[in-house]
C-alpha cells in the first residue's frame, strides 16, 4: 500500500492493467479526495506540531470472492486510487503472485532508483575539504 | 436611511471575460501549462505549497497560473480549495533524521557525518543573468558519483553528547490547530511553528533580519539546513495499523544560539526551528530565527521589547491572506460608510463655523 501511495500519477493503472484484465468490483467507499494535516516535531524531535495538510484520495471495495482492498494514496487521482485497491483486493486472492511480480516489484524498483540516482546527483555536489598546504618549510 | 444599491454585474463579468483575455496575453506565444509551471516554476510552486499549507504540486501549479503569477492570489485560492476537502485525519509526525537529503549543510561543522551536501543551491552562482536561458537552451545533466548509503543524523543529535546543546525531548502531546480554533494567545511553540510555517516569506524573513540587526539578541548559526523527502505515515483505522500514505519535500533548519543561562537553564546552546514544505530554504532559516526569538519567555530571558518577540504582533500579522484580506477589503464599496463619515465632517465645519461666527459678533 505504501509503495502504490508513492507512485507517479497512473503507473499502479498501468501495471495492473497490464498484468491482468480487472476483476469485477463493488464500492464499499467510493473514490474520495481529502487532506491529511501532516505533522512535524519541534526541533526535529520535540513535540508534534502540525505542519499542514496534503491532499490523499482513499477508497474501499470488494471482490466478488469477498476480498476488501482498501486505498490511500497521495493526491487527487481517482483512478489511481481504484487500482490501488484492486491490487490490495488482489493481493488476498490466487493473483497475488502476479501482482507482487508485475505491480509491486516494479513499483519499488522504480523507487528505488529514482531515490539512488537524487543520491547520485547529491553525493556530486558533496564538498571534498581539503587543506592548502602552506609554503613554510 | 439605508439605500440598497444594486448595479455593476454587467461590468463585473465583462471585467472577468477581460481578466481572463489578459491572463493569456498575447496568443502567438505558446501558451503555459500547467506541468511546464510545476517542472520550471518549482520554487514558487513550493512557496504556494507552504503558504497556502497544502501539499500537491498540481494544485500549486494550477493556482499560479490562474492567478498570472501573484503568488497571494495563488496562496489565497489554495487556502479557498483547502477548506473544501473532509479530512481523513493526522500523520504520525515525519521523521526529518531518516530524510532522503538532496542537500543538508551545517555552517556550523565542517566534518560532520554524512558530509556537506551542497544540492541543487544558487549559493556560490555569481547571481549574474544567464542569456543562455533566454535562447533555446540544451539540458544540462547533472553530474553523479556514487553514493555511500548511510545515516545523516541530525548535527544537534551528535553534538549533544557533550551536552551542550539544549535537547528537544519526545513528547506525544496532540498539538493545537489554527485551522480549527481560532489563533489565541498565549500561544504555546506548537501553534507558533504552525503558523510561522504557512506565514508570508517576506514578513517572515524582516522579522528574523531584525533579530539579526540587534532587535532581540539573538546571534544564531545554521547548525544544520537540509532538504530532502520524507515519507508520511498515517494510522489507518480500517486497517488498523500505519501506512505510507506519500512523500513529501521538507526544508528543515536548526540553529543553535548561544545562551548565558538563565534561573532554571545552565549556559548552553539553545534552538530555533524551521521546518517548511518543499524546497523553501530561506524560509525556513526565517522561521528558526523568529522561532527562536519567540522563546524568549520559555528560556527565561528578558523581554527587551522588539517586534520579533512580541508573539501576538508576529502571529497576528504573519498570515498574508489575512493581511491581504483586511488590507484589500478597503478599496471595495463603502458608500454608505463614506456618506455618514461625510454627513459628520459637514456636522462638525457646520458647527465650528457657527461657533466662530458667535464668537465674532460678540468681539465687534
Amino acid at each position: 500500500m505504501s509503495l502504490m501511495a508513492k507512485a507517479p500519477e497512473g503507473r499502479v493503472s498501468a501495471l495492473l492493467d497490464a498484468a491482468l484484465p480487472r476483476p469485477a468490483h463493488t464500492w464499499l467507499r467510493a473514490p474520495e479526495i481529502g487532506s491529511v494535516m501532516v505533522r512535524g516535531r519541534a526541533g526535529g524531535t520535540g513535540a508534534p506540531f502540525n505542519l499542514g495538510e496534503m491532499t490523499v484520495t482513499r477508497c474501499a471495495l470488494k471482490l466478488p470472492g469477498g476480498e476488501v482492498g482498501h486505498a490511500y494514496i497521495q493526491g487527487r487521482n481517482k483512478a489511481d486510487a481504484e487500482a490501488a485497491a484492486l491490487v490490495d483486493a488482489l493481493m488476498q486472492t490466487g493473483a497475488a503472485t502476479v501482482m507482487r511480480t508485475k505491480v509491486l516489484e516494479p513499483l519499488e524498483s522504480e523507487q528505488s532508483a529514482r531515490r539512488t540516482t537524487r543520491a547520485e546527483k547529491g553525493a556530486a555536489t558533496k564538498v571534498d575539504f581539503f587543506t592548502m598546504v602552506r609554503g613554510e618549510d | 436611511m439605508y439605500v440598497a444599491v444594486k448595479g455593476g454585474e454587467r461590468a463585473i463579468q465583462n471585467a472577468h471575460a477581460w481578466l481572463a483575455e489578459e491572463r493569456r496575453g498575447d496568443t502567438s506565444v505558446a501558451e503555459l501549462s500547467v506541468a511546464q509551471i510545476r517542472e520550471q516554476l518549482s520554487l514558487a510552486v513550493n512557496r504556494v505549497m507552504a503558504e497556502g499549507s497544502l501539499y500537491d504540486p498540481d494544485l500549486a501549479a494550477l493556482a499560479i497560473k490562474q492567478a498570472r503569477g501573484d503568488l497571494i492570489e495563488a496562496i489565497f485560492l489554495i487556502r479557498a480549495y483547502r477548506t473544501t476537502l473532509p479530512r481523513f485525519g493526522a500523520s504520525a509526525p515525519v521523521d526529518t533524521g531518516n530524510m532522503a537529503c538532496d542537500r543538508r549543510i551545517s555552517a556550523t561543522f565542517k566534518d560532520l557525518p554524512g558530509g556537506q551536501v551542497l544540492g541543487p543551491t544558487f549559493d556560490y552562482t555569481h547571481r549574474l543573468l544567464d542569456f543562455k536561458l533566454a535562447a533555446d537552451g540544451e539540458t544540462l545533466e547533472a553530474p553523479m558519483r556514487e553514493a555511500e548509503p548511510g545515516p545523516v543524523p541530525h548535527v544537534t543529535e551528535f553534538l549533544n553528547k557533550e551536552g551542550l546543546i539544549e535537547e528537544a525531548p519526545q513528547d506525544e502531546t496532540t498539538p493545537p490547530d489554527l485551522t480549527r480554533e481560532p489563533l489565541e494567545m498565549p500561544a504555546d511553540r506548537a501553534l507558533r511553528l504552525q503558523a510561522l510555517t504557512r506565514a508570508d516569506e517576506g514578513f517572515t524573513l524582516s522579522m528574523a533580519y531584525s533579530t539579526q540587526r540587534g532587535y532581540a539578541r539573538n546571534h544564531a548559526f545554521v547548525g544544520e539546513l537540509r532538504i530532502g523527502t520524507v515519507p508520511v505515515e498515517m494510522e489507518i483505522p480500517e486497517l488498523g495499523f500505519a501506512i505510507e500514505i506519500g512523500k513529501i519535500t521538507l526544508t528543515e533548519c536548526e540553529t543553535v544560539n548561544q545562551f548565558k543561562g538563565s534561573k532554571t537553564e545552565p549556559p548552553q546552546f539553545t534552538r530555533g526551528y524551521g521546518l517548511v514544505f518543499g524546497q523553501t530554504e530561506r524560509k525556513a532559516i526565517s522561521m528558526a530565527l523568529v522561532d527562536r526569538a519567540l522563546r524568549w519567555e520559555e528560556l527565561g530571558e528578558d523581554n527587551v521589547g522588539a517586534p520579533a518577540q512580541d508573539a501576538e504582533f508576529v502571529l497576528y500579522h504573519a498570515d498574508n491572506i489575512q493581511a491581504t484580506g483586511f488590507l484589500e477589503h478597503i478599496k471595495l464599496p463603502h458608500y454608505v460608510d463614506f456618506q455618514s463619515e461625510l454627513e459628520l465632517v459637514r456636522k462638525l465645519r457646520r458647527e465650528v463655523e457657527a461657533s466662530q461666527n458667535q464668537h465674532q459678533e460678540a468681539t465687534e
